[in-house]
């Protein structure tokens, strides 16, 4: 075929004839972003009408949707995890700015989180007998909580990566064994040690904001006005963060996660800005702890431990590191996550939602798509066939979470009345089959998933159902490695090149 | 004659046992291209981290505009007035390409965290200057680093590109001394060609004083090995480095 013969593709001439002066080779990748919107279609315009809306246009939407929640949804519980979520995203937002934006590896976070809800009931409780009100309480924690982050940030001071990671993490269990043992503080019982403080004794007072006291529980369910505090909490530290960050400090910020060395010869004081950095994520830790303890009315030392620092940082990660929006994304997925595993019925929905997302995902619209599909569910009916053949009680046990996705399913899926020794074998058969399916290629690939995805919604309805609270971390863990496989920079993180 | 804007006094690093500078003398004049060469090893990018303060000599003195710049930050020394481009391109990857010349204003800007948070009209202002700077910076460079560009991120600038855009970088600290690593480095001829002109015109346009690590664009030469051109010009070892050994028998 000869060039004339080809066909044209269709894209305007500004693409094809470089515009202006002929520059260097990389024109060709300075327009990558432009032939992906002309190829996207329709589709590709909305999402780049979407791309193009300002921060707080998105901000406005969500804080106000955030806000409208509570009409749509009267129930105490949802309202309350509503409330955690916003408090997650807060906390988020925080350790962005030290790991996403300062590119340190701060593993002492909690303890700041710890910090500020400790001071707050310590400015506001009977225990020293302090009772500042909130307006002068919460100021005075975000700056504690800045102060001790610069103070934890020196020793620091030439640290970096691996090394910083060690000594954060070692403050970290420093304030652990403070509290907890602080009850007897140079003779003094400051930290009410493992019992923390709170109680009736205690009497650690809620928010008190424009001469009303903000009671923990309105009416025996949770009081939405801490939701509407901590969601004007969140959408100030936002904005504020937000415009550190479009600043020359935000570059600088920046630039030292990039390359400190460089960062330093261009005349940025890099041990300072590390400082900073800490500064700014331990202010709104603690501005964060104080709703917590108001919210709470106590601390308690074993809500600051490690795997609450692991959750953080799996938002922040997942979500996209140094990206506020992302990060925002990781809270909710997370959290909101978390909290529909709970129930068996709701765990359901998510597990074959997020089993046809993600096919939908690889596959695309294609033939291997429809293959899977069909194959999966029209294997399903003839191993259900043959099984209700064989004896009925191999598929008449019972389920757990009952809704209507289970009445379907029961003609699919076979539950046994008695599994015995075949739980723990399927269990880990799955766990066989899926590690083979990461080293077979295309059609095999194609050919192996049909029967490992009928055998993971046999392992779902008869063994992982069977224990909610174990299986809620098992898919999250699950998902957190699906999304780092396919997208290292997380949900809404930009993408990143480390050496090209 | 011009004023000495660089002098090293009898400048010595060591490394552990490994002396890597000896007691050289050097000095730069204001407005002046000067070139340093040597052969691998010889120690000229070490001179550079000596200059800038990545390392500190463990003897002699370095005076920078009648000043000691010995021993201080390196942060410091950039905003005295001494910027430089690295031979290994170091370049803030994953930030646009105007925000690596942004962030290299930061030394002689100064609104701080809580005025970024507040957004004062003296910030806003100083922003808008910062861009401005910026971008005069990039236009520097003609069409090579103009227009749609400033909005990509570094990393998808072709290796020539990141070299000028280095150079842009260093610019913006406002640096009266330039310091270049190599410039021309994995450039093709004609590239290389373009980047002598572009040292000729920084400093006849933008009015720095130059030192580069380079072989063949200068006004006069500086010896890494110690003693005077015609002591090195016919020293056993610069011979060697340059030319080779004769074939002789080890052991």
């Amino acid at each position: 075929m000869t060039d004339a013969e080809r066909p044209t593709p269709n894209v305007p001439d500004s693409l094809t004839e470089p515009a202006g002066p002929a520059v260097g080779q990389d024109e060709w990748v300075a327009r990558h972003a432009e032939r992906r919107l002309l190829r996207g279609g329709r589709l590709g315009a909305v999402e780049e009408r979407l791309r193009a809306a300002p921060w707080w246009a998105w901000l406005t939407v969500f804080v106000c949707l955030a806000a409208l929640l509570p009409v749509g949804f009267s129930s105490g519980y949802v309202r309350r995890v509503a409330f955690d979520t916003v408090l997650y995203m807060l906390l988020a937002l925080g350790l962005n700015v030290v790991v996403g934006w300062g590119g340190l590896l701060d593993l002492g976070y909690i303890a700041f989180y710890g910090l500020g809800a400790y001071c707050y009931a310590l400015l506001s409780s009977n225990q020293f007998d302090v009772h500042l009100p909130t307006v002068a309480t919460v100021p005075i924690v975000v700056v504690v909580g800045a102060v001790a982050g610069w103070l934890i940030g020196l020793p620091s001071w030439r640290l970096s990566g691996d090394y910083l990671a060690i000594v954060t993490l070692f403050f970290f269990q420093i304030f652990i064994v403070v509290v907890t043992n602080g009850d007897h503080l140079f003779g003094h019982n400051v930290t009410g040690g493992s019992n923390g403080i709170g109680g009736v004794d205690a009497n650690v007072r809620p928010f008190n904001l424009f001469g009303h006291d903000l009671p923990v529980a309105h009416s025996g369910s949770f009081n939405v006005a801490y939701l509407y505090v901590v969601l004007a909490f969140f959408a100030v530290v936002f904005v504020l963060l937000r415009f550190v960050n479009e600043s020359r400090i935000g570059r600088a910020w920046r630039s030292l996660r990039e390359d400190p060395l460089a960062a330093e010869l261009m005349g940025m004081p890099v041990n300072w800005l590390k400082l900073l950095a800490f500064s700014f994520g331990a202010a709104v830790a603690a501005l964060s702890g104080t709703i917590f303890a108001a919210l709470n009315a106590g601390v308690f030392p074993t809500t600051f431990a490690f795997p609450l620092l692991i959750t953080v940082y799996t938002m922040v990660i997942l979500g996209g590191s140094g990206s506020q929006a992302g990060v925002i994304v990781g809270a909710i997925v997370v959290n909101v996550l978390l909290e529909l595993l709970r129930d068996a019925g709701n765990a359901r929905y998510v597990f074959y939602a997020l089993i046809v997302l993600a096919l939908f995902g690889v596959y695309r619209l294609s033939v291997r798509l429809a293959v899977v599909l069909g194959g999966t569910i029209a294997l399903g009916f003839v191993v259900h066939g043959i099984a209700s053949a064989i004896a009925k009680s191999n598929v008449d046990g019972p389920a757990n979470g009952e809704n209507w996705l289970i009445d379907g399913l029961r003609h699919w899926v076979i539950v046994p009345r008695d599994l015995g020794p075949w739980k723990q074998i399927t269990y880990v058969a799955l766990i066989g089959v899926i590690l083979l399916l990461t080293l077979v290629r295309g059609w095999w690939r194609v050919a192996l998933l049909v029967p490992t995805l009928y055998l993971a919604a046999f392992v779902w309805e008869n063994v992982m159902l069977t224990a909610p609270e174990a299986t809620r971390f098992i898919i999250l863990g699950a998902i957190l490695v699906s999304v780092m496989i396919a997208r290292p920079s997380g949900i809404l993180g930009e993408r990143r090149v480390e050496i090209v | 004659m011009a004023e000495k804007l660089l002098e090293l006094k009898r400048v010595s690093m060591a490394f552990g046992g490994l002396h890597v500078v000896n007691e050289l003398d050097l000095h730069v004049d204001e407005g002046e291209i000067v070139s340093v060469i040597g052969p691998n090893g010889a120690g000229k990018t070490t001179l550079f981290n000596l200059i800038t303060g990545v390392y500190e000599p463990t003897e002699g003195d370095i005076v920078f505009a009648g000043r000691s710049i010995k021993g201080m930050d390196p942060h410091k020394i950039t905003k005295l007035g001494i910027a430089r481009t690295f031979q290994t391109l170091r370049l803030f990857l994953n930030m646009t390409v105007i925000e690596n010349v942004m962030a290299a204003a930061f030394a002689h800007t100064r609104a701080g965290a809580f005025r970024a948070m507040l957004r004062t009209p003296g910030m806003r202002r100083e922003e808008g200057e910062i861009r401005n700077l910026a971008e005069e910076r990039l236009a520097f460079f003609g069409q090579r680093l103009m227009g749609y560009r400033w909005n990509q991120p570094a990393y998808s600038l072709s290796y020539a590109n990141r070299r000028r855009l280095e150079i842009a970088r260093a610019t913006a600290t406002n640096p009266r001394l330039l310091l270049l690593d190599e410039p021309a480095a994995g450039m093709n001829p004609t590239e290389t060609h373009e980047i002598s002109e572009l040292i000729g015109k920084l400093r006849d346009e933008g009015g720095y004083t130059i030192l580069v690590i380079e072989h063949d664009m200068l006004d006069h030469g500086v010896k890494i090995s110690e003693g005077s051109f015609e002591y090195v010009a016919t020293d056993e070892r610069v011979v060697e480095a340059y030319l080779g050994t004769k074939a002789t028998a080890t052991k």
